[in-house]
């Protein structure tokens, strides 16, 4: 039975599209059939993220159609064994995504695949409903700033009210926070929202931060999922997520600021 | 950040404790009108207005059906406005039940 997770946050330019290429690669490289699907049609960048924009052909809106099989639209990653990318289409049609065929690609879809990512538009309109819509699971990306935690919420309420599971009375959809572009310095300094200030006023379980790190740029400059960089602090928080949401209890790093010395402080860096 | 703040921790306001003040009023606030507006009050609407389309043909933009609270009551305020060619019947019918809240 698949599961579908959709990745959503209400605000945009959180992390959304970030995590969901990084979590879809960490639950393909752990040997599970993964989908990432772009929800945002008219605005595709989940293939730049993980490096295969040259090579859609057909897209999400192309299979609604009838334009193209699913298998054709399809695009195998070509650094992670069981990962597949559904592209979103680059049309202004806003109604182009009906909750029909949203549907009939899920159905088609979980056939051949465990888990189901989606990747959410920012906004709460017709994407990003539809994203959400079919979901059992939920990331919820946040950032440790005022509008972005305020949009989780929000986004909250409509997976509480307007998903599928909430209108057929079925169990809710899993909740799980990420906390991202997390500077712990400047939360202990007091002047970010620290994790456990986040946590209280969200009150859903953490799944992971991701502290605030260059590597993300670099990697999405280069098409790589950053949970692709293990060396770096933003792909062991990812890969640490991912284990636990695969089970792993571990705990959470990075979360706590590093003792800088006297000539890192003086001259900058880390 | 200059020199001496980066060497010394430097001055902070503590800016966070205020973000988080405000969030957690705003929202509760938000929570609060989330509730209050519940999922059955389009379908209330709905109903309401077939029921008062059997005696009078009303626009079904003229029905306004709005739940406050006041105190400990919540107040169910509906407004039906009658078209103005209706010679016998009242203009305007205003109707308020108040339910206690447990």
């Amino acid at each position: 039975m698949a599961t579908i997770i959709v990745v959503t946050s209400g605000k945009g330019g959180v992390g959304k599209t970030t995590t969901s290429a990084s979590f879809a690669t960490g639950l393909a490289q752990r040997g599970h059939r993964t989908a990432v699907i772009d929800f945002d049609v008219g605005l595709r960048n989940l293939d730049l993220i993980m490096g295969c924009e040259r090579r859609v052909v057909y897209d999400f809106v192309n299979v609604i159609n009838g334009e193209a099989t699913l298998n054709q639209a399809l695009i195998r990653d070509k650094r992670v064994e069981n990962l597949h990318i559904l592209p979103a289409s680059q049309t202004r049609d806003k109604e182009a995504l009906t909750q029909e065929g949203v549907e009939r690609v899920l159905n088609e879809l979980r056939e051949s695949f465990e888990y189901i990512v989606c990747d959410s538009p920012a906004g709460i309109e017709k994407g990003a409903l539809m994203a959400l819509y079919f979901a059992d699971e939920a990331l919820v990306v946040t950032n440790p700033e005022v509008s972005s935690v305020r949009d989780s919420d929000r986004i909250l309420g409509i997976l509480a009210s307007r998903s599928r599971r909430s209108e057929h009375g079925d169990p809710p959809v899993k909740e799980h926070l990420v906390l991202a572009r997390y500077a712990p310095d400047r939360a202990d300094r007091g002047d970010m929202l620290s994790v456990e200030d986040v946590l209280e006023i969200l009150g859903i379980p953490l799944l992971g931060v991701i502290p605030e790190s260059q590597a993300v740029l670099q990697s999405s400059n280069s098409g790589v999922p950053v949970i692709l960089e293990s060396g770096s602090e933003a792909g062991a928080a990812y890969s640490d997520l991912v284990d636990r949401f695969l089970g792993k209890s571990l705990p959470h790093r990075f979360i706590t600021p590093q003792k800088k010395g006297f000539l890192k402080r003086l001259f900058g860096g880390g | 950040m200059g020199l001496f703040e980066s060497l010394f921790g430097g001055s902070s306001n503590k800016s966070a404790a205020l973000a988080k003040e405000r969030l957690q009023i705003i929202v509760a606030h938000e929570r609060g009108s989330r509730r209050s507006s519940p999922d059955y009050l389009p379908a209330l609407k709905k109903e309401l207005l077939e029921v008062v389309r059997k005696y009078v043909t009303v626009d079904p933009n003229q029905i306004k059906v709005h739940l406050d609270r006041e105190g400990a009551y919540e107040v169910l305020e509906l407004n039906i406005t009658l078209p103005e060619d209706e010679p016998q019947s009242v203009r305007k019918v205003g109707g308020v039940s108040r339910v206690r809240l447990d």
